[in-house]
């Protein structure tokens, strides 16, 4: 009996290749996408995490001598000795090739952060950990720059230069022994990086180098709650992509139930007990799982790959890299794709199991009563979509945190796609009232009848129009959020550090005649409404007046505050506290009225700013020795240039904001683009599970054509009312997904980002999207329909005839 | 008795309300007997032979087959009853659609465990179906499905074969072939047969006729 019945159960799909490619390529595509949207968001993550390090370089404190000196050999080792856990780096300029080049000397060891090359082009085998290491110290060693730098390069040292995109322009990285060598130092380096916390008994820094100081990293350029913010954002994706994902393989597996409902009957029937049938099921559910599961991972691989041309170079930096040479495929993504393909056949199997236990075995069940019957359990579905939409948005609105964040989306999603059948069932319903002609009327009773069948499908196509709507808003709104943040913390164009106020005075006495604006950027420890905070002196200029982002812009507050009236508060305080403007707050001894609030994306803490003026006088021990230098855009590498020679000052101590910005800024871009491939391949996927459903139908809709074409109505023209009704429901489909996608980015962007960060990401819109993607809908549906509509254009009509013969 | 019904009850709510179909219906077959079904259409043949095959279960009312009450067992003792005891022809042939001919006639054998290859041939022989082994069953005429169908219980040698309308869409000459077939296996095997047709001429060639109307046996 056992070996009977699996053999039938096999025979299925021996008999139809195309069901089984179908079920095995939707299953697979879940799969896939689920992989490949991991395997991108990790190497998204690690390019931003990039994209930050190179602005605040990791934000670790840097100890150096105040006048510029080189620091002495022994006092690094001295500091290893006492435990402080530093890093060395020399830095100097270099004229190379007839240009100026800055070398930056590290020591692989023990650098926090180590920049990643692309892949020599050409080496036949790719290296390993060790051999990159070995390659890297030499000799002759070998240097890694941005991709014209080392071009430059080239051929004028014997040392290897590899493209590493992350390093500034006109900065080569090297290790600390042929850095030293090619600029003829020795025994000195120029500053150290600390790079964890000294431990509680090493001894302070003054008693071991009284000469050295060590500085703070800059304050509000931490970066770390953008971050987070991007990865939780990220991380929301997956999780999208995921249910997507679940959508399409329990509509896979459903169909693969719908297939074979008369042969289960019929099984039954002839003697099959309904639990050795669900058994077999069960274990042939499983084979395909693991099957599709293991092309899909494979396929989310090359995908992730295919879209990351630089993911392999990029995680193939010269330590940690996979050997290989090419994106790792993590144990992780591996058994998260099978869990996602086992998980949705075991929801789908379980459910259709469940029915098919409770399937009558006699044959009642004609079309028509099966779309009426489903029509009853539309509107309860459409309810309970609407209960968990209730439930969803209560979380959103009443409750406070991530969890509740997380129930928004998820009650979202789920109350979303469970109302969509409903939703187009009562359209279609609606046009179908209004429709005068016999054959419109029955088009759209036709499309109502076919609903239940696709709805899965449309579910799928639904969330992941939606996915992309909100992803893309989210993405948008972000890097709309970047710019703002670079435009207001970098408005600058050059930012310098003279390290002690001698230095200082010499270098804006000699810079005064040649810039627009030398801006002192003072700040300081303060106690805000008793909570500590940091206290920033702006100065009178308008730089500020036009970059810093006020919440409430009102007139007269940067008057106010210049007059020393009031102090402004950032978001995260004002939130956290509840103070808004015109009320009042402890400023340590001073009750500051509360002139405006300003947004200050990715800080953690509480902050406030003064006028310049008064920060002085409030703190005139704070040293006025980092500036903010204003003049033209284009002048402004040549005088980073000039400041170098002139003082030589270090690539810590002086930023080309316009250069830095743009790195940023196209780091960040690679991230969008992937996201944007991501977002077709999501689309693709659904228009697949369309696919399915629709060839599916086909066969089982021959008697409802049957007598349409019986009556006079040319083959014809029966594929192509298919190809407008899946044009249709497409479109109605995307409709629906809008809004749903505008709310996904509004729970992403103003609940789950606040929950987890306190700050708010202002919500951007972007309706050209919105259109585009509709017509991509239009475009997947009918690419979907294309396949199953030729073929009834061209059914014999003997197969049609075949309907009336035997009556089914 | 190889098949007791006793004061069977069923009824099915449709559109219009509860229509009872069998009203206190009471039969006997005794093993080896055959006896044909009559009544219009409409008057509950089909619902009975499915109640018999446990396939349904009647509201009120007992049904005994070979000493074991259908309406009683569970679903897996009813279904060992089908694939081992009661042998089904349905009125829609009810063919696995992804057999071939050959592998459907094997079906039934292979579930209840013996499969007989030379009465297999025997069987296929007899019913005409030789030449049509590599088909499938959508490649076949409606007659041809009919003999498949015939002959997928008969090479499973039930000892009670249920046949609704077996010659329904058989020439006279093809409906005799298979009656013959069929009359002879329940003689040689002891198997009952409880066979539904509208002809009165082949309803006279089995032991006893029984007529359906309103419910009961007229
Ligand atoms: N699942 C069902 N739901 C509702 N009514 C049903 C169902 N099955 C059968 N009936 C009704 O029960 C009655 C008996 O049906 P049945 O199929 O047993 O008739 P029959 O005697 O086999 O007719 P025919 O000779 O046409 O095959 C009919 O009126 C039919 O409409
Ligand atoms: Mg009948």
């Amino acid at each position: 009996m056992w070996r009977a019945t699996a053999g039938v159960l096999a025979s299925h799909w021996r008999r139809h290749p195309g069901q089984t490619a179908t079920l095995l390529l939707g299953l697979a595509l879940a799969t896939a996408l689920w992989t490949g949207v991991q395997a991108i968001n990790a190497e998204a993550r690690a390019s931003y995490d990039r994209a930050a390090d190179v602005v605040t370089q990791n934000g670790r404190p840097v100890i150096r001598d105040p006048s510029g000196a080189d620091i002495p050999l022994e006092i690094y080792v001295a500091l290893r000795r006492a435990g402080w856990p530093v890093a060395p780096v020399v830095e100097g300029r270099a004229d190379i090739a007839g240009r100026d080049v800055t070398l930056i000397g590290i020591d692989p060891l023990s650098a926090p952060v180590l920049p990643a090359a692309e892949p020599t082009e050409g080496s036949a085998t790719p290296e390993t950990d060790t051999e990159g290491l070995i390659a890297f110290i030499g000799p002759p060693g070998r240097l890694m720059a941005a991709p014209e730098t080392a071009a430059r390069l080239r051929g004028a040292l014997s040392q290897d230069v590899l493209n590493t995109p992350d390093i500034a322009p006109g900065t080569a990285i090297g290790d600390i022994g042929i850095v030293s060598q090619l600029l003829g130092l020795q025994n000195v380096i120029t500053r150290m990086i600390v790079v964890a916390d000294p431990p509680a008994h090493a001894p302070p820094l003054a008693q071991l180098a009284p000469g050295l100081e060590q500085l703070a990293p800059e304050a509000g350029a931490d970066m770390a709650g953008l971050t987070g913010s991007f990865h939780l954002n990220l991380t929301a994706f997956g999780l999208l992509s995921f249910t997507v994902g679940l959508f399409i393989v329990h509509g896979a597996i459903g169909l693969a139930f719908e297939q074979r409902r008369g042969m289960f009957r019929t099984i039954r029937a002839l003697g099959v007990p309904a639990r050795t049938l669900g058994v077999l099921v069960a274990i042939e559910l499983a084979i395909i799982a693991t099957l599709a599961g293991a092309v899909g991972v494979g396929l989310g691989y090359v995908i992730a790959a295919a879209l990351l041309p630089d993911v392999a170079a990029t995680l193939r930096g010269l330590y940690g890299a996979p050997a290989s040479g090419a994106l790792a495929l993590r144990p992780s993504w591996v058994a998260a794709g099978f869990a996602m393909a086992w998980l949705g056949t075991g929801i789908a199997a379980a459910q259709a199991l469940w029915r098919m236990a409770r399937l009558p075995l006699l044959e009642s069940a004609q079309p028509r009563a099966w779309a009426l019957a489903s029509s009853a359990s539309q509107t309860r579905q459409a309810l309970a979509g609407l209960g968990i939409l209730c439930v969803g948005a209560f979380a959103g609105w009443l409750a406070d945190g991530l969890v509740a964040g997380f129930t928004a989306l998820g009650g979202l999603l789920l109350g979303a796609a469970l109302g969509l059948p409903w939703v187009l069932a009562r359209g279609l319903a609606f046009a179908e009232r209004r429709a005068r002609a016999p054959l419109t009327e029955w088009f759209w009773a036709d499309t109502r009848q076919q609903l239940p069948g696709l709805s899965l499908a449309l579910m799928a196509l639904m969330l992941a129009l939606a996915a992309n709507i909100g992803v893309s808003t989210m993405v948008g709104s972000f890097r709309g959020t970047f710019t703002g943040w670079l435009d207001q913390r970098l408005a600058a164009e050059i930012y310098l550090d003279a390290g002690t106020e001698d230095r200082a005075d010499e270098i804006r006495t000699w810079l005064d005649p040649q810039v627009d604006a030398i801006l002192p950027q003072v700040w300081t420890e303060a106690e805000l409404g008793g909570e500590p905070a940091t206290l920033r002196g702006l100065p009178n200029h308008a730089t500020y007046r036009d970059n810093w982002p006020l919440l409430t812009p009102a007139s007269g507050v940067w008057n106010a505050l210049e007059r020393g009236e009031g102090i402004l508060i950032n978001e995260q305080f004002a939130r956290r506290t509840g103070t808004s403007t015109g009320d009042v707050v402890r400023l340590d001894d001073w009750t500051a009225p509360v002139l405006a609030v300003y947004s200050d994306y990715g800080n953690p803490g509480a902050e406030a700013a003064v006028g310049l003026r008064l920060f002085s006088q409030l703190h005139p021990n704070v040293p006025q020795v980092r500036f903010a230098v204003r003049l033209p855009v284009a002048d402004a590498p040549k005088m980073v240039e000039a400041l170098q020679n002139e003082f030589a000052l270090g690539a810590d101590q002086m930023r080309d904001q316009a250069a830095l910005k743009a790195l940023s800024l196209e780091i960040f871009e690679r991230t969008f683009a992937v996201t944007g491939a991501l977002n077709v391949l999501t689309l693709g996927v659904a228009a697949v599970a369309m696919l399915t459903s629709l060839l599916t139908l086909a066969t089982q809709r021959l008697p409802q054509v049957a007598p349409i074409w019986a009556m006079g109505l040319g083959r014809t023209q029966i594929a192509r009312l298919e190809l407008l009704r899946s044009a249709l429901l497409a479109l109605g489909t995307a409709v629906c997904a809008i809004p749903v996608g505008l709310a996904l980015a509004w729970v992403l962007l103003a609940v789950v980002n606040v929950a987890a960060f306190g700050w708010r990401l202002p919500m951007q819109v972007f309706p050209s999207d919105w259109v585009g993607l509709t017509a991509l809908a239009l475009l997947a549906a009918l690419a979907a329909a294309a396949l199953p509509a030729r073929r009834l254009g061209r059914r014999p009509p003997a197969d049609l005839l075949k309907v009336f013969a035997n009556d089914r | 008795m190889i098949l007791t019904i006793d004061g069977v009850r069923k009824s099915f709510t449709g559109p219009e309300g509860s229509v009872r179909v069998l009203d206190g219906l009471h039969l006997d077959l005794a093993a080896g007997e055959t006896l044909a079904l009559t009544g219009e259409s409409g008057s509950g043949k089909s619902t009975l032979l499915t109640l018999v095959a446990g396939l349904d279960a009647p509201d009120e009312g007992r049904i005994m087959v070979s000493g074991q009450q259908v309406n009683a067992l569970d679903d897996s003792a009813r279904a060992a009853l089908r694939r081992t005891t009661v042998g089904l022809v349905f009125q829609q042939f009810n063919l696995i659609p992804s057999l071939n001919v050959a592998a459907n006639l094997a079906f039934q054998a292979r579930l209840a465990g013996r499969l007989d290859m030379p009465w297999l041939e025997e069987v296929t022989g007899r019913l005409g179906l030789s030449d049509l082994g590599n088909r499938y069953p959508e490649q076949l005429s409606g007659g041809q499905q009919q003999r498949v169908a015939i002959g997928r219980t008969l090479a499973a040698r039930p000892a009670l074969i249920l046949a609704d309308e077996p010659t329904g869409n058989l020439d006279e000459a093809a409906a005799d072939r298979v009656l013959d077939l069929m009359l002879e296996l329940s003689r040689d095997s002891g198997a009952a047969l409880l066979m539904v047709t509208h002809s009165k001429r082949l309803a006279g060639r089995l032991d006893r006729r029984v007529h359906l109307s309103r419910g009961r046996v007229a």
